[in-house]
This record gives structure tokens, sequence and C-alpha cells, in this order.
């Protein structure tokens, strides 16, 4: 049973502001049901002098995260976009008398929402996957900028608070070690970068030259095998092998990764990188079309 | 404290039988001495540790001699893969699935760390195994097979008989967690291909705190808790007598009443599971509905999240459970369900009910009441309820 205040509670039990505005003036929506929780915030706003008139929310998740929206909405009503922007996480978990570590990432989501929608009122498109830095946590689609972000504004040190507030190394845990380096160089603890190296490589198979057709494929399915299926089956995906033209790799992925927000950082980020690492530097995976 | 509780999460723990606290008392109080040592007062304790242990072997169909007392469940399962690899140091293989208890998984996982090569089994959507994988996975290496009776989260049985035949054929030792299964299923280990088998007192009844090793004559295991002779030397440590004498009783009670009782948990948890669909639209039941545990059903209601539903629920003082991330305190729902591929969204939304003798027909009722409104509540809260 988590420690919830008695605020925490009171905002589950009787939320604030639920619902959607018709004809809204701003919105914006964070996380996803796979990830385990969303908001949807809609906003109406005066134009002449840019306060916020109302707001409702629509909330997929637990009881912190259903009172952190409704607590959200409370906070800025009335207040003007600026003064909404500058709303913190750490002040809507305040609101609530306080949330219990591991549910930081509740706030986090608040703050999102409402940066979502003020951003979307402004006519500023936020291009998830250029816009926000390199993905790290390939699980909850957690990038480098949010984790140094919110390391800087609530003064986080050990990785385990960063999985608190952002969910990033809360599945499989293969970034770990990624965070931990980037709050090394956030709080300028910056490691030896060259003897011991900071990441973890697996040993490389032999040579990979000049590979015959015959081998490349035998590579690339080696890799699948050993490398990369096993971190997707953590999270109930698979990856099937389609294709092989050239440098180009196709690739059907199957399971939970199928219906994945985050399938083409995964694709990118992941499969790409494993497979130039162990096959070939040249290679370049694509995803079989296919929308079923 | 409150303990005005709809308690339908019996696969976590159970009641203890009032029958079975009163067997316990006298040697909390004043029958405190020691069952090994030599004078009158303490020795004739010894003969009612094996009065336990016979009412326990009878339950399970096995002998007195292959019935070894333990502090709980997770200790049974440790002692016995333990136990079997380090009695066997050239194999280095292990086979389990998926869908074990952490108390096998996470072991499991340690083990590999440690130079072990582990086999996990998958499942299809139904929760089962596919037999073709095992007889794939087997190796001439191959130290022990573990497998569970039936799932903690869904109730989803294995044939562990059919599994253990399979295991046997190829050499290997085969073990059955069966903390789930003990009490509402039949056993008969006498006409068995089991070889160990793990059981938790506090699943049947009996308190916290024990739990047996049954471990099939002949077989070669080394001790997991080294020390005294106690337990023919098989588990060191002085007996919890209190304990040991409640889970025979609580033995005796299940052997005697498993039949009648698991018809009336039966009934109680089909008439839970038929209404809940048919009220509540956007409901499924996770895992097999035929092979499955008597008392469990787990079902998702789309589009909310599990631990908001439980919370709702602890206002009237219901209390079941969830697979979702929320109420684990990990970040990912029930690697159960993820391993079935139940989708993500539908896994957050899970809720597991599960019942046992003391429940009653008026606490379904109560269920069924306010089971709607809740799901209605929070539907209309979140932003994935149907439109159309």
């Amino acid at each position: 049973m988590w420690n919830y205040t008695d605020k925490v509670l009171d905002h589950f039990h009787n939320p604030r502001n639920y619902g959607e505005i018709p004809n809204a003036d701003a919105t914006g929506e964070v996380g996803s049901m796979a990830c385990g929780d969303a908001l949807r915030l809609t906003l109406k706003i005066d134009k002449q002098t840019e306060k916020i008139l109302d707001a409702k929310f629509q909330t997929f998740g637990c009881g912190s995260a259903i009172a952190s929206s409704s607590a959200m909405t409370e906070m800025i009503k009335g207040m003007s976009l600026e003064e909404a922007g500058k709303i913190t996480n750490a002040e809507i978990s305040k609101f609530l008398g306080g949330l219990p570590p591991e549910k930081m990432h509740c706030s986090v989501m608040g703050k999102e929402a409402l940066e979502a929608a003020i951003a979307n009122y402004k006519g500023i498109k936020i291009e998830k996957d250029e816009e926000e830095g390199r993905l790290v946590c390939r699980c909850f689609g957690v990038t480098e900028d949010k984790i140094q972000k919110l390391a800087i504004e609530n003064n986080l040190h050990n990785v385990e608070d960063i999985t608190n507030y952002t969910k990033a190394g809360g599945g499989c845990g293969a970034c770990l070690q990624d965070i931990q380096d980037i709050l090394d160089a956030v709080w300028n603890n910056k490691k030896e970068k060259n003897s011991e190296g900071a990441s973890v490589k697996t040993e490389k198979p032999a040579e990979a030259k000049k590979l015959t057709t015959i081998q490349k494929i035998k590579l690339i399915e080696e890799t699948l095998e050993k490398i990369i299926r096993p971190s997707l089956n953590q999270d109930g995906g698979d990856i099937e092998l389609i294709d092989v033209d050239k440098n180009k790799i196709i690739v059907k992925l199957l399971g939970m990764c199928s219906h994945c927000p985050s399938s083409s950082f995964t694709i990118k980020s992941f499969v790409e990188t494993k497979l130039k690492e162990f096959v070939s530097p040249d290679i370049e995976v694509v995803e079989e079309n296919n929308n079923d | 404290m409150i303990n005005k509780a709809i308690y339908v999460d019996n696969n976590a723990t159970t009641p203890v039988a009032p029958e079975v606290y009163k067997e316990m008392i006298p040697y909390l109080t004043e029958y405190y001495a020691n069952p090994s040592s030599i004078h009158t007062f303490g020795g004739q304790l010894a003969s009612k540790i094996d009065e336990a242990r016979q009412k326990m072997a009878s339950l399970l169909g096995a002998l007195a001699t292959e019935i070894v007392f333990t502090s709980c469940g997770t200790e049974s399962d440790n002692a016995a893969i333990l136990g079997i690899l380090s009695s066997n140091p050239s194999k280095k293989h292990i086979i389990t699935t998926k869908v074990e208890h952490p108390a096998i998984l996470n072991l499991c996982q340690h083990l590999e760390k440690n130079g072990y090569d582990v086999t996990y089994l998958g499942v299809d959507k139904k929760g089962a195994i596919s037999f073709d994988e095992l007889h794939k996975s087997l190796r001439h290496d191959t130290a022990i097979v573990s497998v569970m009776y039936a799932n903690n989260e869904t109730g989803v049985i294995f044939p562990v008989e059919e599994i253990g035949r399979m295991v046997k054929s190829r050499g290997a030792m085969f073990h059955v967690d069966a903390v789930q299964a003990i009490g509402k299923i039949p056993i008969d280990l006498s006409k068995s291909s089991i070889d160990l088998l793990s059981l938790s007192g506090h699943k049947l009844h009996a308190p916290k705190g024990v739990g047996v090793l049954y471990i099939r004559r002949g077989t070669m295991i080394r001790p997991f808790i080294i020390g005294g002779h106690q337990e023919r030397g098989r588990r060191a440590g002085t007996e919890n007598i209190a304990s040991i004498c409640a889970l025979g009783k609580a033995a005796e009670l299940a052997n005697q009443n498993i039949a009648a009782e698991n018809d009336k948990v039966r009934k109680m948890r089909d008439r839970l599971e038929k209404s809940i669909l048919e009220t509540i639209p956007y409901t499924f039941v996770n895992g097999d509905t035929v092979n499955r545990l008597p008392n469990t059903t787990n079902i998702s209601f789309e589009f909310i999240e599990g631990e908001s539903i439980l919370l709702l629920f602890d206002q009237h003082g219901i209390c079941a459970s969830s697979g979702s991330a929320c109420t684990s305190g990990s970040l990912q729902p029930s690697h159960v369900l993820r391993a079935m591929g139940v989708p993500f969204t539908a896994a957050h939304g899970s809720i597991r009910f599960s019942l046992s003798r003391y429940n009653t027909d008026s606490e379904i009722d109560k269920i069924l009441e306010v089971l709607p409104a809740i799901i209605k509540k929070l539907r209309a809260i979140s932003p994935y309820t149907p439109k159309n």
C-alpha cells in the first residue's frame, strides 16, 4: 500500500476539473496507455489577457496520477500562461503534501501536459523524434534532455531518483549505466573516459570486414538472436527478419513492439546500432510497411 | 487497524482457520520445550511433529519420510533447486517458465550470473507452455526442470504430470512449485512424476512462516540450510513446532473438505466472473478459463488502471490485487500477463480476485454492487474511454 497523503486521497476520490473542454483553446497530451499513465489537458484561454479561464483533465493512471492531474488544474486556473509555464513538478507535488518517491513521475506528467498545452496554444509543434534529443530509455521513451532537465530542476543525483521521476531505467534496465553517465556529466563528476570505458560492450564476433551475402545474413540473424531479441522479449516484443537488400535490412516488429509508441525509436536507436556494431557500419534498418 | 474486510486476495495469503489456530496454542504456551531434547518434556513433542508430518503426507499421497518442513514456500523452492544443483555439479542447465513466482525467477536469474544456463519457457495466450519447446530445451546437462503447478496471478494450471514424464524420460529432476495448488487440487504423489514439490502453509489457512518441501524417496539432494540434525539432516534449525502442528491440522482440514469446498468456491467465483463480464463492458478474463484453479479469476478492465480500482475498492473494505505496474512498485505490469501477450494496456487494468472457503455469497453481492460504479467513475476520468 502506498503512503498517500490525505490531500492526494482527496484529489483522487474527488477529482476536480475532470473531463474535456469543448472547443478548447489549447490541448496537451502526454504519456500513453502502454506506459501505464497518460494525461490529456484542455484549456480555455482569454485571448486578450492570456489568462487560463478553465482547465480540465482526463487521466489514465494510478491514484497519484489522477490526484496530480486534479491538483495541477486547480493550481493553474486563473493564472496567466506565463505564470502557469513556470510551475514545476515539485510545486504540484508540494500542493498535494508530497508524493511517495516512486510516484514523482506522476507530478512530472502533470507538468509536461501543461507544457504541451502551452506549446499547443502558441502554435509550437514539438517534434517528438527530433527536438527532445537522444533517446536513453527505450522502454518508456525518455530522452537525455529530459533526464538532464529534471536532474537539475529537482537536484537529483541518483539513478533511482531519475527512475522515480521519469520512469527511465524502470523497464529492462539496459540504460541504467547510461543514466549514471548523464548524471555524472550533469554534476561535473566526469569519469575517466578512456580506459575503463563507461558503456558495457559485448564482445564483437571476430572480424566483420568483407562478408559474403550468406555470411552477412548469418551474422545478422546471430545478432538478432543473441543481442537484440532477448532485449525485446523482455518487453513482450519480438523481431522478425524479413529481407536483406544489400545494406538495407527489412524487419518486422512483433508482439508488444508492434504497437509500442516508441517502436520507431526501438528500430533506429537499438536494432540499427547493434547491427552496425556487430555486422557492418553501413547498415540501415527499415520496418516492414504493415499496419496490422 | 481494520479487519472488516471483504477478503478476495487469498492467493496472497489466507486467514488462519480457527481449528488451526486452536491447534497451535499449546505449543506457544505450555509445551515450549525443544523436540530434540532427551527429557520427556521435550521429547514428547517429536511425536507431535510426526503426526503433523503424517497428516501432510496423507494430503499429498506421500510417505511421511518424504516430507521436510521448511519456513516458507520460497525456502522450499530455493532448497529444491540449489540442493539438486549442488548434488549434480556437472550439470549446468535449468529449465523453468517465464510465468513463475519471483522465488523461482529471481533465483534462476541469480544462478545465471553464477555460471548456470537457464531456459525460460514461454507461454501462449491461455498461459500454456509448449511441449515441443520443452522437448527441444531438454539437454544432457539439464539438472532440474522447475514448473509451477498453478499460476498465482491467473490460476492457470500446468499439466505437471505430462511435463514430468517428459522431463524424467530425459533424466532431469522435476520440481513443482505447488504453493497455489495444494488444498485446491487433489494430488497423489505416490503415482506421480514429480521429484520435488514446494508448498506454503499460509496459502492453505495455516500461519505464515511454515512450508514443506516434498522430496521423493531416493532423491539425491544436499541440504540448503546446514546445521543440526533436524528433519533427518535435510533441513537444520529447531523445529517451528507450533506452526508445523498448525500446518498438519490445515492439511487434515484440506484433505477432508477439498471437494465440497472447491465446489462452493468455484460457484462463487463463477458467479462473480460471469456477472462482471455481463454487466461491465470492455472486460475480459486473462488466461485459460478451463484449466484453472477454482478460486481465481483475473479480469482486465480496459481503459483504466488497476491501482485506481483497488483504491476505490479499499473504501468498501474490498481486498483484491492487480497486475498493474503501479501496484507492484516496479514500473512494468505483471510479468505473467506480459508473457501471455496480454496487451500492456489491459495488463495495467487487470484485477485478480482469489476466493477461499471463508468467502460468502453476500460478499460477492457486495463486490458486484459497488464495482460497476467504480469502473464507470474511472472511465469517466480516462482519456481513452471508447467514445464511439
